[in-house]
């Protein structure tokens, strides 16, 4: 399992639950799952129509990615974000099924792109992963205090004149860089279940938010890592343990959470 | 042009278009007259979830040799009622539990589709599932998705009023005495039915275009409900039905011996149209402020 070939797919997976750890918690606060879910889905399409022109794929990916994030978030100002987001993702996919039917010998990548090879990562794309992925770190820190602001208390950040539109794009591009980390080598749908699961359920153990990046963080990383010998060990699809072991964790949080604030209510009474 | 085939004549022939028209025609409606509420209700992710979910019952259909209406159908509901199970009512965490729900259907998914391609010999299982086609659709579930499209259709009757209002305002109709809970679970249901039919006819992941599209440009221009609803199936029926003929003629023209997919087309009708409508609605807004006011 530690042979010298699966470095790569650890080193990989690592890269990609620490940034999945640290966006996803950010989608939680701002309930943007839909979002999550909508720019490394169509963010496909971008690959598809990248390697139809003979293009680098990541760039495609890039490219569709950020225009996605932005669309999104420009066109939401005067309507509601989940038709919004739905009808950018439908457009999204509808060019990636144009671009498929265009060219012949696609269709065992469009199943690595969508449901994640991890097995299969090579050394040159480690590189733009560990580059992309240090960019999106930094411009969370950057933006670290009033995102946190804006997305717990829209009003006050208002009132620090914070625009919130502003951010709302800014955040959206994040979401964009994070998908490009990590899509090309982990899929689509890994990165979103990644993105909602261990933060969804670091949200119901911890409130402070400090502390609850870093629980999330340490659940995504748990996620992948056990995720990674599963696949190893079973052969299939890392998707689907990544997204059963989300599922589960959040479960188990719930459950928690609800046990623990049992206890705590007569505490209070008293 | 002497000696080939008028197009129009040849698209009017062909009885793949019969059914596709039909089938498309049906689901279409469907999805319109639903995409209404999905909009009003805020409920597109679960809209599109239920859509990717159904593909979970197509390869799983697929792998033990069942119908694969039954699957699509079957999964859709499943996955319905545990939205419903999970669901919270603020809208934000019934995104996180759409979200969830939605993440564990489609690792079923990679995992059901990694079984179809290791035991037979599918290896395009997961576009076929994924993205669909009119074109492709079986004669013989056309009976099947025109029943199944009624029955979502008498579902919403049957709790119309109490839809109304809870879409409208969920804590005035909480205190009227609807059986809100009740409401939310026979929506999500008829949702599902709705889904899984445009799943099967245009492909799981764009029939939330015809979900969702139709219904927020009827929105864009009335504000009313039953309006909205004639509008917005009406759309619906619209770009599906040219959807079809853009794509059964692109062949003609398209340069290659390859169409453009059918999905392609009436999902790019449906985002013009919403475009166009909330252009259309901008320079409006603008003019009205802009005008000076009469005394």
């Amino acid at each position: 399992m530690f042979a010298s070939f699966m470095i790569n797919t650890w080193t990989a997976g690592t890269i990609v639950a620490v940034v999945a750890g640290v966006v996803g918690f950010f989608v939680v606060i701002r309930g943007s799952s839909f979002m999550a879910h909508a720019v490394p889905h169509g963010a496909f399409a971008g690959a598809a129509g990248a390697i139809l022109i003979g293009a680098d794929p990541l760039v495609g990916l890039g490219v569709f990615a950020a225009a996605g994030a932005l669309t999104i978030s420009v066109l939401s100002r005067r309507a509601r974000t989940d038709v919004i987001t739905a009808l950018t993702l439908v457009v999204m996919l509808a060019l990636g099924a144009l671009f498929l039917s265009r060219s012949s010998q696609y269709s065992g990548e469009v199943f690595a792109l969508l449901f994640g090879q991890v097995l299969g990562v090579s050394t040159d794309e480690i590189a733009p992963m560990l580059v992309l992925g240090v960019v999106c770190l930094t411009a969370v820190a950057v933006c670290y205090r009033p995102l946190l602001l804006s997305s717990v208390l829209p009003d006050m950040a208002r009132a620090r004149r914070v625009d919130p539109q502003i951010l709302g794009i800014v955040f959206a591009l994040i979401v964009a860089c994070a998908t490009t980390t990590s899509v090309p080598v982990v899929g689509a749908l890994l990165m979103f279940a990644l993105l909602v699961g261990p933060p969804a359920a670091a949200r119901l153990l911890v409130k402070r938010a400090p502390l609850a990046i870093l629980v999330s963080l340490l659940l995504t990383l748990a996620t992948v890592w056990s995720s990674i010998a599963l696949a190893y060990l079973s052969d299939w699809p890392v998707g689907f343990f990544v997204t059963a072991v989300g599922a589960a964790l959040y479960l188990a949080s719930r459950v928690t959470a609800g046990i623990l604030r049992r206890r705590q209510a007569p505490a209070h009474d008293r | 042009m002497t000696g080939s085939v008028d197009p129009l004549a040849a698209f009017f022939a062909s009885p793949t278009v019969h059914a596709a028209l039909i089938v498309g025609g049906f689901v279409s409606v469907v999805a319109g007259i639903v995409g209404v509420f999905v909009v009003v209700r805020g409920q597109s992710f679960a809209g599109h979830a239920l859509a990717d979910l159904g593909a979970v019952g197509g390869s799983g259909a697929f792998l033990i040799g069942i119908d694969q209406v039954a699957g699509f159908v079957g999964a859709g509901i499943i996955a319905a009622l545990l939205m419903e199970i999970v669901g919270i009512r603020r809208i934000q965490g019934r995104d996180i539990a759409t979200g969830i729900v939605f993440a564990l259907g489609l690792g079923l998914t990679a995992l059901f589709l990694y079984w179809d391609t290791t035991t037979g010999s599918t290896g395009n299982a997961a576009i076929s599932v994924l993205f669909g086609s009119l074109f492709v659709i079986d004669q013989s579930v056309v009976p099947v998705i025109v029943v199944l499209s009624i029955i979502a259709l008498l579902l919403i009757g049957a709790v119309y009023r109490w839809l109304l209002m809870d879409s409208l305002d969920p804590d005035l109709a909480a205190a009227r005495g609807v059986p809100v809970r009740l409401t939310g679970i026979v929506f999500l249901i008829a949702l599902a039915l709705a889904v899984e039919l445009s799943s099967l006819s245009i492909g799981a992941i764009l029939s939330t275009a015809l979900l969702i599209g139709p219904a927020a440009t009827a929105l864009q221009f009335t504000r009313r409900f039953g309006p909205a609803l004639v509008a917005s199936a009406g759309l619906a029926l619209a770009s599906t039905w040219i959807g079809c003929l853009i794509s059964f003629e692109s062949y003609y023209w398209a340069g290659r011996s390859d169409n453009w997919p059918v999905s392609f087309c009436i999902v790019a009708l449906i985002f013009i149209a919403y475009v166009t409508t909330r252009i259309a609605r901008g320079l409006s807004r603008r003019r009205l402020a802009a005008a000076p006011v009469e005394a």
